[in-house]
């Protein structure tokens, strides 16, 4: 193990490279370049020994990934944005040929206008798809959380989208933990799919499907999730017994006594840390809940650290326009079944990367008595 | 918590200078962050990039708008751009320009230093006339007026940032760190 300072993007493709894929193909598109610079370099200069595919849209990016990893090899892209939703039909397909893809989102806002910065719209839109969501916080979180992506998603042969914030985390210079190769291959087994194209053994895949069979085949994707519950954890304690380092579903930060609780995930994250300490200090009893994975959403976990606070404020950076913000839904979700509840207050944080500063925060808290659950609540 | 911030206009290097401080402070044993803001980047556009120094590991991403210590890139920026922003009393603005330090008034009760960083820079071989590359002197220059990063540590870090002429960078930080 080595400590350097990194970017985060650069992070990802250290997490990436110790995995070692087979197949890398994608596009370029801010903030998420460095992360296929870094491995272009890397395939270019041996120390990688996988196939970089270069293509001409992120729509044959996560095509030729979803090839290489039917043909029955690790296969990783990554990209951010307009590239994300270019790739949304492949996106489905992939949950449905249950295959183990690994994307990496850099969150960035979707156009019009045109905006280059950090939001969760990108990814938000596509939560339904059944590819598992993870939101990082900082570029440690990044590295270990690609190395367990892998290991997570070919043990429920379901896809995941690992998100770092575009920008705040992307381009953020800061101290990270490299683990050796020894480690990484002790954590994450090579990957030796039971169904694969192989013209030794003809199969048939995406075959058409009438609907009892396409109706199971959909129930399996929701059981997986389900069960996927068990593998991330089993993902985490592996990861703690190898690597020292300890991660769950979600985390917590000062939360047991906590009156008022921010709910929040990606790398805003630490600004809300250092809020909740400036706010506990001015002796308000502040506590934060980080959202890590999204999909599978852990709402046992959420309701158990939720029900008995007073006061919860989400901090969504996208909403979905005539409802609510993605994460308040699944909040609210998550406790509606419990008779005493929290006011929930649905507050949109920041949208195209709209700079957020401590006070933000603390002021929220401050103010809190003068929230409304009743509607989305916004910036002035 | 220290902060810094840096003035510049793309292409000048002010977001390689913050990663070459943050790398060099981290090899000195502290806990460090560096980051731009970014429009999109291209040459001429005024950019900024921050570093924060810690004892433990930094949590707040927001941009530093209440610096310690101001690093302006080129003296017309200061004409320009508010660079004094936010800085907290008694900190500092480095400038670099030949011009003597009068010619730069700041409302906000601090520090500021003129150093004409651009004729070591060419002394060197580093830029242009028109353009001098300066991202490195001018740390050498900033190592010395507040003791806060070595000039080991920035050795060291220079060419894991700047690969190009590394070796004349860190003659030019030296002679500027001895000089200023």
């Amino acid at each position: 193990m080595v400590k350097d300072m990194v970017l985060g993007s650069e992070a990802v493709a250290l997490g990436v490279k110790l995995a070692r894929p087979k197949v890398i193909s994608a596009y370029p598109i801010t903030p998420q370049t460095h992360i296929i610079e870094r491995l272009s370099e890397m395939v270019d200069n041996g120390e990688l020994d996988a196939s970089f595919i270069r293509v001409e849209s992120e729509l044959s990016a996560i095509s030729a990934a979803m090839g290489a990893s039917q043909a029955g090899v690790r296969a990783f892209t990554a990209t951010s944005s307009h590239g994300l939703a270019l790739m949304h039909e492949v996106l489905h397909w992939i949950v449905g040929a249950r295959l183990p893809v690994v994307l990496v989102n850099a969150n960035r806002a979707i156009g019009s206008p045109w905006n280059i910065w950090t939001d969760q719209t990108d990814s938000m839109s596509q939560r339904d798809l059944g590819w598992l969501q993870v939101y990082c916080e900082t570029a440690q979180e990044a590295l270990d959380t690609v190395l367990q992506a892998f290991y997570v998603a070919e043990k429920v042969l379901l896809p995941i989208m690992v998100m770092i914030d575009g920008f705040i985390l992307s381009h953020t210079l800061e101290e990270v933990v490299i683990p050796t190769q020894e480690q990484a291959d002790e954590f994450l087994p090579p990957y030796e799919p039971e169904y694969f194209l192989d013209i030794n053994n003809p199969l048939s895949f995406g075959n058409a499907a009438k609907g009892d069979v396409f109706y199971n085949l959909r129930k399996d994707i929701q059981r997986s999730m389900e069960a996927s519950f068990g593998v991330i954890n089993e993902a985490h304690n592996r990861f703690d017994d190898i690597f020292g380092r300890r991660y769950d579903l979600i985390d917590t930060y000062f939360i047991d006594d906590a009156e008022i609780v921010f709910v929040i995930a990606g790398a805003l994250t630490g600004t809300v840390r250092v809020a909740v300490d400036k706010l506990r200090n001015m002796g308000v009893k502040a506590g934060l809940l980080k959202i890590r994975y999204f999909r599978p959403f852990p709402s046992d976990l959420v309701r158990s650290y939720l029900t008995d606070k007073k006061h919860v404020v989400v901090l969504n950076r996208s909403l979905s326009f005539g409802s609510a913000g993605q994460i308040t839904q699944e909040i609210k979700n998550a406790l509606y079944f419990e008779k005493d509840k929290p006011f929930i207050y649905d507050y949109v944080l920041s949208l195209g990367g709209k700079e957020v500063f401590v006070e933000d925060i603390v002021k929220l808290a401050l103010n809190i008595d003068s929230l409304e659950t009743s509607k989305i609540l916004w910036r002035e | 918590m220290i902060e810094i911030r840096f003035h510049g206009r793309g292409g000048q290097g002010a977001v390689i200078a913050s990663k070459i401080l943050a790398y060099a402070l981290f090899l000195d044993g502290y806990h460090t962050q560096a980051f731009p803001t970014y429009g999109a980047e291209r040459r001429g556009a005024p950019v900024a990039a921050y570093v924060r120094v810690d004892n433990s590991f930094i949590n707040v991403r927001s941009p530093v708008i209440n610096p310690d210590y101001v690093i302006v890139m080129s003296g017309k920026l200061a004409d320009t751009v508010d660079v004094s922003s936010g800085i907290k009393e008694n900190g500092l603005i480095l400038i670099n320009s030949e011009l003597d330090v009068d010619h730069y008034t700041f409302e906000e009760r601090c520090r500021v230093v003129c150093f004409d960083v651009n004729r070591i820079a060419l002394k060197y071989g580093l830029g242009t006339k028109i353009m001098p590359i300066i991202n490195v002197p001018i740390l050498g220059v900033f190592a010395k007026l507040t003791g806060l990063v070595s000039i080991d540590a920035l050795k060291k870090a220079t060419p894991k940032f700047v690969p190009v002429k590394a070796e004349r960078n860190i003659e030019a930080l030296e002679e500027a760190y001895n000089l200023a």
